[in-house]
């Protein structure tokens, strides 16, 4: 009976060529790829603002108050100041608008809202963020600047208030999402502990859901920040091109973005110092927001409050 | 309770007073959670506004404008003979070069970084690479495609060019996406795989693909969304707005129906904007159709 048996061996494949020893290193060659591009946008930003600060000292691109790099002769000056100070005009515009907005929406889709909002309001704000960025340029050229100009008659067409305002309606579904997502992972006993000392609703929502969802709250306001930093469409439509030291937003005003813009529209002789600043620009730009990123990083990671 | 000041008074007075001035109080927190819970709804409601008023506008501005004339026309210097179909032509060509890349080596990363390398070393350094890579600003992109695809590799302003620049700016979102559709396959079927004698590739092409596929599909398309959405990176490499002929392969010059769309905008004629509306229509129905689709299938191939 026992010599019946059928004999069954296991045998593992031997050929070296099999998929399963191959496959692992060919898709480790893919997964390599996002390596590569970061090491190739930064090593392109390093060696042409290279050649670029060959010739314009560190020093004054970073505390010159002129940009007038188009400027023949004597007129031109490669001060980044009045490009930062744009940026900085229309981040803080767009965050005055998105950060109550966005926590406010936050705070009322996971404390307040019954599940039927929810799952109305959502959606829109998905929608919303799925808009490109040029159609919302779009809408700040045609609809925000005439009402701005409406209300306020001295408003220039090219305005910082108009774009900061609109990026600021850009980023709201960002900080809303994030930060909702965040209070969402508080837990349940938490808050039920509060309404059993006999708190409201508000009183559960600021005093216990914030506090303790600060850390992906403030990542979210930081990861806004840096995406309004990065903004390049709705500035280029709406602020004008005037990289002028203002705090005015009712004057035109040009950024970081809107500055690599404009040159590439433009017809500069490609290998010229013109042409180079884009990529002194860029990588200013790049520091920025790689600089936030990391921040929102180490806040979400570090002071995040534990919660099983 | 403290601030009653009555010395005079009797224990129950006093609590008589204490007793109203804490239903006082608790009124006013009532009041207030109930100001606080408008304020929040109609900070809610502002996003929903905004998105109302930006289509209301666009509609108001590109709807009379959208005829059989818009979509057979080149760009033109007047307003009414532009058109947006070298714009829609060139978009097609991009997407079409873009969508196969980004998923090949999309799903690739992801199935490495899931199935092969998790929690170590690697995985790690690409994971983090992969987060700070989605936060880069689009225009930096823009910089890395001119410098790289149009200059050293000699492509030129390309569609080949602007596809491969757009490859890697939505990298990072079908990555992300194909990762988390993966991560959800249950261990179990991997493991009722394995016990039935296949092989780690096997089970990823036999189980892990086909359960997490629904999940991977609406990740491309999303990505897909945003990449024809995307402006800066197109200006950047040098994409022209004014072109009147259709593209013929994969070096020709090309525009795009955002970068088309960004100069109507910026011409200081009124009626030019009405042509941005229009073409503002077209790109956000465009959208709106390949969000569908990706709802259509995640319905469809989703597991029961």
């Amino acid at each position: 009976m026992r010599e019946n048996k059928p004999k069954v061996t296991f045998k593992k494949r031997k050929s070296f060529l099999s998929s399963d020893r191959m496959m692992p290193i060919f898709l480790s060659l893919f997964a390599g790829l996002s390596v590569i591009t970061t090491v190739g946008i930064v090593m392109i930003l390093i060696t042409e603002s290279y050649d670029f600060f060959k010739v314009v000292p560190l020093f004054d691109f970073l505390t010159g108050t002129q940009w007038t790099p188009l400027f023949a002769g004597d007129q031109q000056s490669f001060g980044i100041l009045p490009l930062i100070v744009g940026t900085f005009l229309i981040t803080a515009i767009a965050i005055t608008v998105a950060l109550p907005l966005g926590l406010g929406s936050a705070i009322y889709l996971s404390e307040y809202a019954p599940q039927k909002v929810r799952q109305i309001v959502k959606p829109i704000l998905e929608i919303l963020a799925g808009i490109p960025t040029i159609v919302y340029g779009f809408f700040a050229l045609t609809f925000v600047t005439p009402l701005i100009k409406t209300l306020i008659p001295e408003t220039d067409l090219f305005n910082a208030l108009s774009a900061g305002i609109v990026v600021g309606i850009m980023i709201i579904p960002m900080i809303s999402s994030l930060s909702e997502d965040a209070m969402m992972a508080v837990p349940r006993s938490l808050r039920d502990a509060g309404y059993a000392l006999g708190s409201t609703k508000l009183e559960v929502a600021m005093k216990i859901v914030v506090p303790a969802s600060l850390s992906g709250i403030v990542s979210s306001f930081v990861l806004g920040i840096s995406r309004a930093v990065g903004e390049t469409m709705i500035v280029s439509l709406a602020a004008g091109a005037l990289p002028n030291m203002s705090f005015n937003p009712l004057e035109s005003v040009q950024t970081l973005t809107a500055y690599i813009v404009s040159v590439s529209s433009g017809d500069t002789t490609y290998g010229s110092i013109p042409y180079l600043t884009i990529y002194s620009v860029g990588i200013t730009l790049f520091v920025i927001t790689l600089v936030m990123n990391i921040i929102a990083g180490i806040i979400s990671r570090k002071f995040r409050e534990e919660y099983q | 309770m403290n601030g009653s000041t009555s010395v005079s008074n009797t224990s129950i007075n006093n609590n008589e007073k204490t007793d109203k001035q804490q239903l006082k109080h608790m009124m006013k927190r009532k009041r207030k959670n109930k100001f606080f819970h408008a304020v929040f709804f109609i900070s809610t409601l502002f996003g929903i506004a905004a998105l109302l008023l930006l289509l209301g506008q666009i509609l108001i501005q590109g709807l009379g404008w959208l005829n059989w004339d818009f979509f057979n026309n080149y760009s033109s210097r007047k307003p009414e003979n532009s058109g947006i179909k070298a714009a829609m032509v060139g978009t097609l060509w991009m997407i079409g070069i873009t969508a196969p890349l980004t998923f090949i080596i999309g799903v690739a990363t992801a199935l490495f970084l899931e199935e092969y390398a998790k929690d170590t070393w690697i995985s790690r350094v690409i994971q983090t690479n992969i987060s700070n890579l989605a936060g880069v600003p689009s225009i930096v992109y823009g910089l890395l495609g001119l410098t790289l695809f149009v200059r050293m590799l000699h492509l030129g302003p390309s569609i080949l060019a602007g596809a491969l620049t757009m490859t890697l700016l939505v990298l990072p979102i079908i990555i992300v996406a194909s990762q988390e559709a993966i991560r959800a396959v249950p261990v179990s079927q991997r493991h009722a795989s394995y016990a039935l004698g296949a092989n780690r590739w096997q089970t990823i092409v036999k189980v892990v693909l086909p359960s997490s596929f629904a999940g991977i599909l609406t990740g491309s398309i999303l990505s897909l969304s945003r990449a024809i959405g995307e402006t800066a990176p197109l200006i950047v490499i040098g994409a022209v707005a004014f072109i009147a002929r259709l593209p013929d392969g994969l070096l020709s010059k090309f525009t795009a129906m955002p970068i088309q769309i960004y100069t109507w905008s910026s011409q200081p004629q009124e009626e030019f904007h009405h042509v941005a509306g229009a073409g503002i229509i077209v790109l956000l129905f465009m959208l709106l159709a390949m969000n569908a689709l990706a709802i259509f299938l995640r319905n469809k191939y989703q597991r029961k």
